[in-house]
């Protein structure tokens, strides 16, 4: 039994879901958060270790209350192996971003080498009109080099999902391949027919 | 007949055979052993249906008037017989007309699989005729849902839908067939029953650690109280949740859906729990020293305020849904599982006892409650007609043998507060989502379910009105269904709550009715109409003995209120008898 440890504070909580690959299983998680009206903050989904079994991961702000029970109603779907859910500190994490700025303006004002070196950014593309750089990290990261850019005529800003990796132990892992070595993941079917429309007699 | 799946079996692994997706359909509900189905066609599940004009000896299809008629039939069927209700229903409005219903068994944990028709996997998404995405509109009331796409995929998919629907917490799924795959032609290996997904745990494992301390808890209790709810049903632990209370002697109270679990005179049963509830289980949650729940959800109309419920209690729960531990009530013991495992174990390690002053409080509460409530209800000197003294007298006729089936409202209070159950399975009723309309379509289901019992419908003269169509079903095949309709001329418990809430200030609830002796004449079933007291008797005894349907109109009081009542907003202990 996990000790009640109440906490009437308010963090980021960091949720992370083992699932079949299933089409349909995006909206079934996502409707857990919407039906009780919590802001999904972020939601990346990607492959495991596992191929067959996909993660997402989630970052909402909530009690530890209220985390909790909505990560049991997540593992309660049918399709849904398993679910943590960690703070900040429980979690190795990383948010990725996109600037894109005009060349002429960052490449006279500004002292680019100076700027990158600082920031932990890297440019992905220069070209005469525009360049891009990525910078990786937490999101006070990725928000300072907006602030640097804005008096360079930022153009187009976007940043990812976060991603985590759960600090503690070796997570699922073992659990997972057992799993999958006793019972190979089926492949998702998907709509054949969409592309042959004409092809088909239908009324 | 000869069926396809005895065909592939018999002929020795003769490979396979070749079916279309609608025979794999109704060959997988063979084998899965249904005999009913509720449904109602349309052009997107049209495959289906000329493949079930090649079954009807197999398959019994009950042609209903609206799918939501449909859906609650199957509800209504799965309750009285514990098994999985089917449906059919065509695309678009067929399918959304079973949202109502799957809400309702998705709350109340009744297992069903539902079909519905889908246009052509090609049409997806173009706004064709009949089209609505009926995989997403439904994922929030479901248990499970798979859209098909091609045929091979419909054995194993149909046999996840049974094992899904009828194992851990039941709940309803529903398969979506786009009417390409109902067409298609395929390969048929036979049909293979699935018995483990691997993402799924019907049954959290059994800890015995916290059963031995739930004992502990139990055996030093001095004021023991019991709540069980559908989950002693569900899990056809009758036997195993009767040993427990008598072998410890604990007083125990039933949730609307847990009524009938164990008969309703039985000693140690102290009546119903929550708002409209019996007196002293209400007042004394607040007085026991350990609470046990069981196979309930501390639903809001059970707990009234949660922060004065039961805050004296160490409580105990045993769900097989671990997601209800913790939810609404905090545990101190939780135990996971399902209490056909776990409540032998827990009689084992609990002491004999009998609690005989404990039990005397509830008694005295009783006492109380039929001097100032119950008398008046049941036995009343006013001239007109009261609901409760409509039950006793089905009380007194059918001895407690029949199944009761409500619709929602002051009605369904009072038959299921009074209504005498010798039988589990006796008690059919919308509960946590209190849908008004169930009963009349739902009672069609229950009879389907439970041949052999007589299946009594109780239906407000607002509920009755939702869903009247369902008349024409039970017509059409003659089922044997006795409609009660307790006609007080409002939408009463909506009337009771304004003029109690809102200063008697009646906003639409005065509703009118048809000449329902008429309307049930239009459909060739007999029925009459009552409102004095001698013509009472006589007119139950003649709807419960006529063979066949009958429909009975009581007149009765208008402004009766149910009480005891729990505001809204107020603690079970301050439940108020007037």
């Amino acid at each position: 039994m996990t000790a009640y440890i109440p906490n009437p504070e308010k963090q980021e909580y960091n949720i992370t879901v083992y699932t079949e690959n299933q089409i349909g299983l995006l909206t079934r998680i996502a409707i857990i958060f919407s039906r009780r009206k919590i802001n999904i903050e972020s939601l990346n989904t990607s492959p495991s270790e596992i191929e067959s079994i996909h993660r997402f991961n989630i970052v909402i702000t909530e009690t530890e209350a209220v985390v909790r029970k909505v990560c049991r109603q997540i593992e309660k779907q049918v399709e849904v192996l398993k679910v943590y859910y960690n703070t900040n500190e429980d979690v190795i994490w990383q948010e990725m971003a996109l600037y894109k700025v005009p060349t002429d303006q960052i490449a006279e004002k500004a002292l680019v080498e100076r700027l990158l070196r600082e920031n932990g950014a890297r440019a992905v593309v220069i070209r005469h009109d525009y360049t891009v750089f990525e910078t990786t990290g937490h999101r006070e990261e990725t928000d300072a080099l907006i602030e640097r850019l804005q008096p360079f005529g930022l153009i187009e800003f976007v940043r990812s999902a976060r991603v985590m990796i759960i600090k503690d132990s070796e997570g699922f892992n073992r659990k997972l391949r057992e799993f999958e070595s006793l019972e190979p993941g089926q492949e998702v079917s998907e709509n054949e027919f969409l592309n042959s429309a004409d092809k088909v007699f239908s009324m | 007949m000869e069926t396809a799946q005895q065909e592939a079996t018999s002929a020795e692994q003769k490979t396979s055979i070749e079916l279309t997706g609608s025979q794999a359909v109704l060959e997988a509900l063979i084998a899965e052993g249904t005999e009913t189905i509720f449904g109602y066609p349309g052009g997107a599940i049209m495959p289906i249906y000329d493949a079930l004009y090649d079954y009807t000896e197999k398959l019994n299809h009950i042609l209903v008037r609206h799918e939501q008629g449909g859906i609650h039939a199957a509800q209504g069927y799965a309750r009285t017989s514990g098994r999985v209700g089917v449906v059919f229903a065509t695309s678009g409005p067929g399918a959304t007309n079973l949202i109502t219903g799957l809400a309702d068994a998705q709350i109340d944990s009744t297992p069903l699989v539902c079909i519905t028709g889908q246009v052509f996997a090609h049409l997806l998404g173009t706004d064709a005729f009949q089209e609505t995405d009926v995989i997403n509109i439904t994922t929030p009331v479901t248990k499970w849902n798979y859209q098909v796409t091609d045929a091979n995929e419909i054995p194993e998919v149909l046999a996840k839908a049974f094992y899904i629907a009828k194992t851990g917490r039941p709940g309803p799924v529903l398969i979506d067939i786009t009417k390409n795959a109902q067409l298609q032609k395929f390969e048929y290996k036979g049909y293979n029953f699935c018995n483990h997904i691997r993402s799924y745990r019907p049954k959290p494992i059994v800890r015995k650690e916290y059963i031995e301390e739930a004992a502990k808890l139990i055996n030093e209790a001095k004021k023991p109280f019991v709540l069980w709810g559908q989950g002693v049903i569900l899990g056809s632990a009758e036997k195993e949740f009767a040993a427990f209370i008598e072998k410890s002697g604990i007083p125990a109270a039933w949730t609307i859906l847990g009524a009938g679990a164990i008969p309703s005179d039985h000693p140690l049963n102290v009546g119903m729990l929550g708002m409209h509830g019996n007196y002293g289980p209400n007042v004394l949650t607040n007085e026991c020293d350990v609470l046990i729940a069981i196979g309930m959800r501390f639903d809001d109309r059970v707990t009234g305020r949660l922060d004065k419920y039961a805050k004296q209690a160490k409580v105990i729960h045993l769900d097989i849904d671990p997601a209800e531990i913790d939810k609404n009530v905090q545990t101190t013991v939780p135990v996971w599982g399902d209490c056909k495992e776990t409540l032998p174990i827990l009689t084992e390690l609990v002491e004999a006892k009998q609690h005989p002053e404990w039990l005397a409080k509830f008694n005295e509460f009783t006492r109380q409650e039929v001097e100032q409530v119950i008398k008046d209800e049941l036995f009343p000197s006013t001239e007109e007609l009261t609901m409760g003294e409509v039950i006793q007298q089905i009380n007194e006729i059918t001895g407690g043998e029949a199944i009761i089936v409500t619709d929602v409202g002051q009605h369904q209070m009072v038959a299921c507060r009074y209504a005498k159950l010798n039988k589990t399975r006796s008690n059919v009723t919308s509960g946590g989502l209190g849908t008004m309309g169930f009963s009349l379509p739902a009672a069609i289901g229950a009879k389907f379910g439970a041949p052999d019992r007589p299946v009594i419908a109780v239906i407000g003269d607002g509920g009755v009105q939702m869903t009247i169509q369902e008349l024409g079903t039970i017509m059409q095949f003659d089922v044997d269904v006795k409609i009660l309709i307790l006609n007080n001329q409002f939408l009463g418990m909506v009337r009771q709550w304004q003029q109690l809430f809102h200063d008697r200030r009646y906003s639409f609830v005065n509703i009118t009715s048809p000449d329902y002796v008429k309307v049930a004449e239009g459909y060739r079933i007999p029925g009459t109409s009552v409102s004095k007291r001698e013509d009472l008797r006589p007119a139950l005894e003649r709807m419960l003995n006529v063979k066949g349907s009958f429909l009975l109109e009581v007149m009765v009081t208008k402004e009766n209120n149910v009480f005891p009542m729990v505001p809204q907003g107020c603690s079970v202990s301050e439940i108020r008898l007037k």
